[in-house]
């Protein structure tokens, strides 16, 4: 196979591999935001329903919630899915794996910013709402980004265990070609595709930091 | 006319430590009172409670002649519907002993935020309004830069100038100075002093011995949550007559 051929296979898995990233992040870092609010619920209930949730998506395999979203439907269900059901089934396992680690990233930063800030905002007049956009929000964004960004890069890297589930991404391209051509060529250029996306994700991440850099949080 | 009424005021956190009991006093129009007394003896719980960040376990708190707080024969305690508390929340402002600026703000955001978000005044109003205060603080080179950036005297005069702004009717101070080097504390007596001239009703809680008798129409001593002893400076800080007022003040150099 030619040096060609194989790269054009590679880019069009990380294609499917960057959308895997895209998505998860479009809708996991919202959802975990709801997440920890209702892990932080007054609410007995809701609060421990949350928290068992947070545990078995922390507590198991990735690879494995994957499957269970895929093969769910149909073995315990009996729901006939068609086959396109893997992009979507992908999708949500990353969303609900990936909002439970950024629900402890948020809450975490929730609870570190001090109370005196919640009563100046009390005293000034603001609506609970206005505290937590304007007051909260922005700082709590600042004192997580350098947990997020760690989520990311691992996100960057957990899109290749979308093969177990037969998704054509990068990682599943490099081991059918390698297999096929008995190389380990296909191994290297993946691994060289991966660290370019992690690196400007990474350099994106550290320009986002230093947007923020201009105060310093008591 | 009363702009402050508490009457028979009770906090207790938990169940069997009662920090209030029984307070009751009266902040006329254009007073300053100064609260003393030791540590742990309920002077800023006081404080809280006034100001709403407690609630109260009975009593009575009146703004202007409006219930924000009442008690029914029964003993339970009723605020007033949210509509009337946020009206009432609006006649008094609160300077903390840790400034409590918001830290993402620059310093005239901090002054501008809630002129424009709560009182929804135009962006040009609550600018002008702003930069009056910073100027009569003496940070109008500050406007731009972030709490951070400011020493300790320099961030609680922008909050002081931050709870100016929205034109508070009573100011509380909690222990305004505590957080501050000794050096920095002066600036900050000082810009309470012009208030005070002002006749801007104020409710100071300070361990500032001779600030409280220069600054106060009325102190009030109190100790393990009651009011010991009450009245002019003269009375209370020249010549106490309760036992442990006299204890107290012992403690100070005179």
């Amino acid at each position: 196979m030619e040096l060609s051929v194989m790269l054009s296979i590679l880019l069009k898995g990380m294609w499917i591999s960057v959308n895997i990233f895209t998505l998860t992040l479009l809708f996991s870092l919202p959802l975990g935001l709801i997440v920890a609010f209702g892990r932080m619920s007054g609410n007995f209930v809701l609060r421990n329903i949350v928290k068992i949730y947070i545990s078995i998506m922390r507590g198991t395999p990735l690879v494995l919630q994957l499957m269970v979203v895929y093969f769910g439907p149909y073995f315990i269900f009996g729901m006939e899915l068609s086959s396109n059901y893997r992009y979507t089934a992908v999708i949500i396992g990353f969303v609900i794996n990936y909002a439970a680690y950024f629900a402890e990233i948020y809450r975490g930063g929730i609870e570190s910013i001090p109370v005196g800030q919640y009563e100046a905002a009390k005293i000034l007049g603001y609506s609970k709402t206005q505290t937590f956009m304007k007051i909260i929000l922005p700082q709590v964004i600042k004192r997580i980004l350098p947990a997020v960004t760690n989520e990311i890069i691992t996100l960057i890297k957990d899109t290749s265990l979308a093969y177990v589930i037969s998704i054509p991404e990068m990682f599943s391209e490099a081991k059918a070609i390698a297999s096929s051509q008995k190389s380990v060529m296909p191994y290297v250029a993946a691994g060289v595709f991966y660290y370019i996306f992690n690196y400007i994700v990474a350099t994106t991440m550290e320009w986002i930091e230093k947007k923020f850099s201009y105060y310093k949080i008591s | 006319m009363n702009i402050l009424e508490i009457k028979n005021l009770r906090k207790s956190f938990d169940t069997d430590t009662e920090v209030i009991r029984n307070i009751s006093l009266e902040v006329q129009e254009g007073k300053v009172v100064g609260i003393i007394g030791p540590s742990g003896s309920g002077k800023s719980t006081l404080l809280r409670c006034a100001t709403m960040l407690e609630t109260i376990d009975s009593g009575e708190i009146i703004y202007m002649g409006e219930h924000a707080v009442k008690t029914d024969p029964d003993g339970k305690v009723i605020y007033a519907p949210a509509s009337q508390l946020k009206k009432i929340q609006g006649i008094f402002g609160l300077v903390f002993q840790n400034f409590n600026l918001f830290p993402h703000y620059s310093v005239i955001k901090n002054i501008t935020d809630p002129l424009i978000t709560v009182q929804k005044k135009s962006k040009d109003e609550a600018f002008e309004i702003a930069r009056k205060l910073l100027d009569k603080m003496g940070l109008s080179d500050k406007e731009a830069a972030y709490p951070c950036q400011l020493s300790g005297g320099q961030q609680q005069r922008v909050s002081i100038a931050r709870a100016l702004a929205l034109n508070p009717k009573i100011l509380f101070f909690d222990e305004p100075t505590s957080a501050l080097d000794p050096e920095l504390t002066g600036e900050i007596l000082n810009v309470i002093r012009n208030l005070a001239a002002e006749h801007m009703t104020m409710v100071i809680v300070t361990h500032e011995m001779s600030f409280a008798r220069d600054v106060a129409d009325h102190i009030i001593f109190m100790d393990d949550g009651v009011i010991v002893e009450q009245g002019s400076p003269e009375e209370v800080i020249n010549n106490p007559k309760n036992e442990r007022t006299i204890a107290f003040l012992s403690r100070f150099e005179r």
